[in-house]
């Protein structure tokens, strides 16, 4: 299939946020090429028990429902309304005061109304309002409820696969209501009827089977680190050894398959692979849980859990103390709040300490996975790295917080912190994109995909713009995160807003500097390039 | 447009009728019979819509950290932004409830020159808050109606209200700071072309009503006094469940009566409740401690998953092809 053509960024930036003339409910929802994703495939809802398999496209006008969808839909509704106090709560208690709704990079890359947070829930809402609430029932659209008809499931289909479930909407929202939650319901519905897109479920079914997303087996897991320490070795004249599946090692580590399958992650992996050589650590790849990240999270909670089960087992099996997870977004949101409860107790494991230095990782002391850039930061603190950020030289960095390490986990400082003391190069972005207030990538939650592209340059142009501010500012030519999916989308959204700007991950830029005992002298950085071009310091 | 125009309209017709009703004679339903009806629906709707929510369970720890989380005792962390105990919960929903904290971080944006450019917006916020203390102010100087003798700290918030002794009688200062807080919010769902889109019927009524009462009270405050000797007889007969049909009470008095019962009655079925919701928010009220605590999920059920076996066997000949390490030959 051929994908739609993008406008040029100079006609893309054009972006007006009058509202159209009709109402919302009476604006149907328009599938234009480039805004959406491609339904997901049968095979792959067979191999997860997912109900509906069959062929059909978004832009249909036959969506192949079951005759009874409705019913499955309002059921499904009251069930999650039963189970979670935030759907309900979340339902309820919006004053549509609108502090959202300019929030939401969607909304501020395409000026189209549903992508307002408040209204993307609205879609939902007035469902709700329609069979679960009295006012809806007697008033009708006066109470702001509509019926569940086919338009409506399109519209929700549309605007649900629309949303990056970044969190950005609730550090705004007075009273924390969540959009990513009520995305993540609407989801979880849409697929009750067999309506998700393959982008999020191939990649859950090939790690329901394989144990990654990109569906890579064994074998290449192997050649492919192997492929990455011959690299290394060219780079510093070293051979780090690779273990996998090892019985018996301290540490299981977890990352997501991203890192190992192609570039600028597989810089990230390297990045990781030298670290652990020169500290000595003794740990181990797994091929059965060979991905860090979670698909099942835009998928369903129970997606989740099956698919984050392995992480826990394969520690189990292989008798390690506890487990160290890499560089990744979505995948901290699951081990951070979501591991330990479904897949937990790990009473198997022992509360993290660092074999290096000895610290209590205090702070997973139930779930007992700890995060790279702590284990890192702490290492860097207690003066077990050589480190020569000069050789960082070549790079002019800034951070892009992830959102899901930032609005769902708090990991602002142990990032920084080894920019810090591996760069001298550093620019912040400005304030109201950082952080908390951290711009989404714009292609998170599934939505990294070809055919979705306009709407990816749409989603990701805040951030965008961002750091072409740095670029222009500070001659910033790098963009560090701490997210596989970013490293990935990111250096799209680059090549289209801000070209010349190149994604990395912090590991890789603190493997160039990390002096490794015995080393020949380093020329190169780990992507092979020369570190001691000049690049303008004047500015 | 429509939905402004229909709870005008609904707010007209409230407004219309203790005067119908006094015309047929039925003035005691205002006074003696609303009241209960009004706050019988308001509690045990209000007791209702927070049980239901409370029945729902929290199954998982979804906090929305906005600062740095407690992790190395060497990172300073947020302990209130991104609390990882009771105490800093405690804190950060002090700071929600009482200073609107989220709503303090809100910025606008455009379009300038090919990027988008984030405006500091503060009014919104500034006008909620002046809004919503006023109200809270105004409404605890009304219990001087409910309470014999009144009590001194209700004497004092009066004065202190009224400390700039503007007009006579004196003009509070809630009462000035909640007409310009009420007509801001107004006029910005009225002018606003966005927020005119996301609007509903219940966002224009719960103002209008609202505006209503304040300006009722304000009415007989400052241009048609009330006799308030009646009218604390009636609200201490409300109290000691012994109403009396007073006689000397001004029209004005009705609609502000008639406005406060409905907007008391109508509260636990509208968006006011989220006065109640937002103490049960669990992006808000969870501390961000997940990974040092379990937290239990009471509806956790197993799931079908792929056992590290049924890999094995899938592809046990390719492991051991890669030299990796099998548990069964
Ligand atoms: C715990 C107590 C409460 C808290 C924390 C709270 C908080 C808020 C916040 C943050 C907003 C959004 C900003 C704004 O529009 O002002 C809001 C809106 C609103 N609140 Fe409250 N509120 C509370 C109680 C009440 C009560 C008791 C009433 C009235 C009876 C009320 C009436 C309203 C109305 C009408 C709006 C919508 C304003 C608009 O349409 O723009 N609130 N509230
Ligand atoms: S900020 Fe919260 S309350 Fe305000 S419109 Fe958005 S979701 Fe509703
Ligand atoms: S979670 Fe992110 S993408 Fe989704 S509505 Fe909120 S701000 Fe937009």
């Amino acid at each position: 299939m051929s994908f739609a053509k993008i406008p040029k960024p100079d006609q893309l930036i054009k972006i007006s946020y009058a509202p159209p003339e009709t109402a919302w409910m009476d604006t149907p929802v328009d599938f234009r090429p480039g805004t959406w994703s491609y339904s997901g495939a049968a095979k792959n809802l067979t191999y997860l028990d997912l109900p509906n398999p069959r062929a059909w496209q978004p832009a249909d006008t036959d969506w192949k429902l079951p005759a009874d969808w409705q019913a499955i839909i309002l059921n499904g509704m009251k069930e999650r309304l039963e189970k979670y106090r935030s759907f309900r709560l979340f339902l309820d208690v919006c004053v549509r005061c609108g502090a959202c709704a300019d929030k939401c990079h969607f909304y501020i890359g395409s000026g189209d109304p549903k992508n307002m947070p408040v209204l993307r829930a609205e879609l939902l809402r007035s469902v709700y309002r329609r069979y679960f609430t009295t006012s809806g029932k007697v008033f009708g659209k006066i109470a702001g409820a509509r019926d569940l008809t086919v338009d409506v499931l399109k519209e929700w289909f549309y605007y649900f696969y629309q949303c990056t479930e970044c969190r950005r909407c609730s550090a705004f929202c007075p009273f924390g209501i969540d959009q990513a939650e009520i995305t993540m319901m609407g989801r979880e519905l849409l697929n009750l009827v067999g309506c998700n897109i393959n982008w999020v479920i191939e990649p859950a079914a090939n790690c329901f089977r394989t144990g990654n997303h990109l569906g890579i087996q064994p074998g290449g897991i192997k050649d492919m680190l192997e492929f990455m320490a011959d690299d290394i070795e060219d780079r510093t004249g070293i051979r780090v050894n690779v273990p996998i599946n090892k019985v018996d090692a301290d540490i299981l580590f977890v990352t997501p398959s991203g890192d190992y399958f192609a570039d600028p992650g597989t810089f990230t992996c390297m990045g990781y692979l030298m670290l652990f050589h020169e500290i000595g650590l003794n740990y181990t790849f797994s091929t059965y849980a060979s991905e860090g990240g979670n698909f099942g999270l835009f998928t369903s909670a129970e997606m989740v859990k099956r698919l984050n089960a392995k992480i826990y087992a394969e520690a189990k099996r292989l008798g390690v103390k506890w487990i160290l997870g890499g560089e990744c977004g979505h995948m901290w949101r699951v081990i951070h709040q979501y591991m330990d409860t479904m897949n937990g107790p790990a009473d198997f494991l022992q509360e993290p300490v660092s074999p290096i230095t000895g610290t209590r990782f205090e702070n997973a002391r139930a779930t007992k996975m700890v995060h790279i850039t702590e284990f890192t930061a702490d290492l860097i603190r207690n003066g077990k790295l050589k480190l020569d950020p000069q050789r960082n030289d070549h790079i002019r960095f800034t951070y892009h917080d992830s959102c899901n390490p930032a609005r769902a986990m708090g990991l602002f400082e142990e990032p920084r912190y080894i920019i810090q003391k591996t760069c001298d190069h550093f620019f912040e972005m400005a304030e109201d994109t950082i952080r908390e207030k951290t711009l989404c990538c714009g292609a998170g939650a599934g939505l990294g995909n070809d055919e979705n592209m306009e709407m990816r340059m749409r989603g990701g142009m805040p951030r965008a713009m961002a750091v072409k501010k740095v670029v222009e500012k500070h001659g910033v030519n790098r963009l560090g995160c701490i997210c596989a999916i970013d490293r990935a989308t990111l250096t799209s959204l680059m090549d289209y807003w801000v070209p010349g700007v190149t994604v990395m991950g912090v590991h890789e830029l603190l493997a160039n500097a990390l002096v490794m005992t015995g080393e020949k002298e380093r020329t190169t950085d780990l992507r092979g390039n020369d570190m001691n071009i000049d690049v303008d310091k004047s500015i | 447009m429509k939905n402004i125009g229909i709870s005008l309209i609904a707010v007209l017709i409230l407004a219309a009728l203790p005067t119908a009703l006094s015309a047929v004679g039925l003035t005691g339903l205002i006074t003696n019979i609303l009241p209960y009806v009004a706050i019988a629906f308001f509690l045990i709707g209000f007791v209702f819509r927070i049980l239901l929510w409370a029945k729902s369970p929290v199954p998982f720890r979804i906090s929305t950290t906005c600062g740095q989380g407690k992790s190395l005792p060497w990172i300073k962390s947020n302990p209130v932004e991104s609390p990882a105990g009771y105490w800093g919960v405690i804190a950060r929903m002090a700071q929600e409830v009482f200073l609107f904290r989220s709503l303090f971080r809100n910025t606008d944006v455009a379009i300038v020159d090919g990027r988008p450019v984030y405006g500091s917006a503060k009014w919104l916020w500034f006008c909620g808050l002046l809004f919503h203390w006023s109200f809270a102010i105004i409404v605890l100087r009304h219990l001087r109606f409910f309470v014999e003798p009144i009590a001194p700290w209700i004497g004092a918030l009066s004065a202190l209200d009224g400390f700039f002794e503007i007009g006579i009688p004196t003009l509070y200062l809630s009462d000035a700071a909640i007409l310009v807080g009420l007509t801001f919010l107004f006029l910005r769902r009225v002018v606003v072309p966005q927020m005119r889109y996301i609007s509903l019927f219940t966002d224009y009524f719960s103002l209008l009503l609202i505006a209503g009462v304040v300006t009722t009270g304000l009415l007989m405050r400052h241009f048609f006094p009330a006799d308030l000797n009646a009218v604390k007889a009636l609200a201490m007969g409300w109290v000691t469940f012994s109403p009396v049909v007073p006689q000397e009470i001004s029209a004005v008095f009705h609609i502000h009566l008639c406005f406060i019962f409905v907007l008391l009655a109508w509260f636990p079925a509208s968006k006011l409740m989220h006065a109640g919701g937002i103490f049960l928010s669990p992006t808000r009220n969870l501390a961000n401690d997940s990974r040092m605590q379990r937290h239990i999920n009471p509806w956790n059920a197993p799931v079908k998953v792929h056992t590290y076996e049924e890999y094995e066997d899938e592809f046990r000949g390719k492991m051991k092809a890669s030299g990796l390490p099998v548990e069964k030959e």
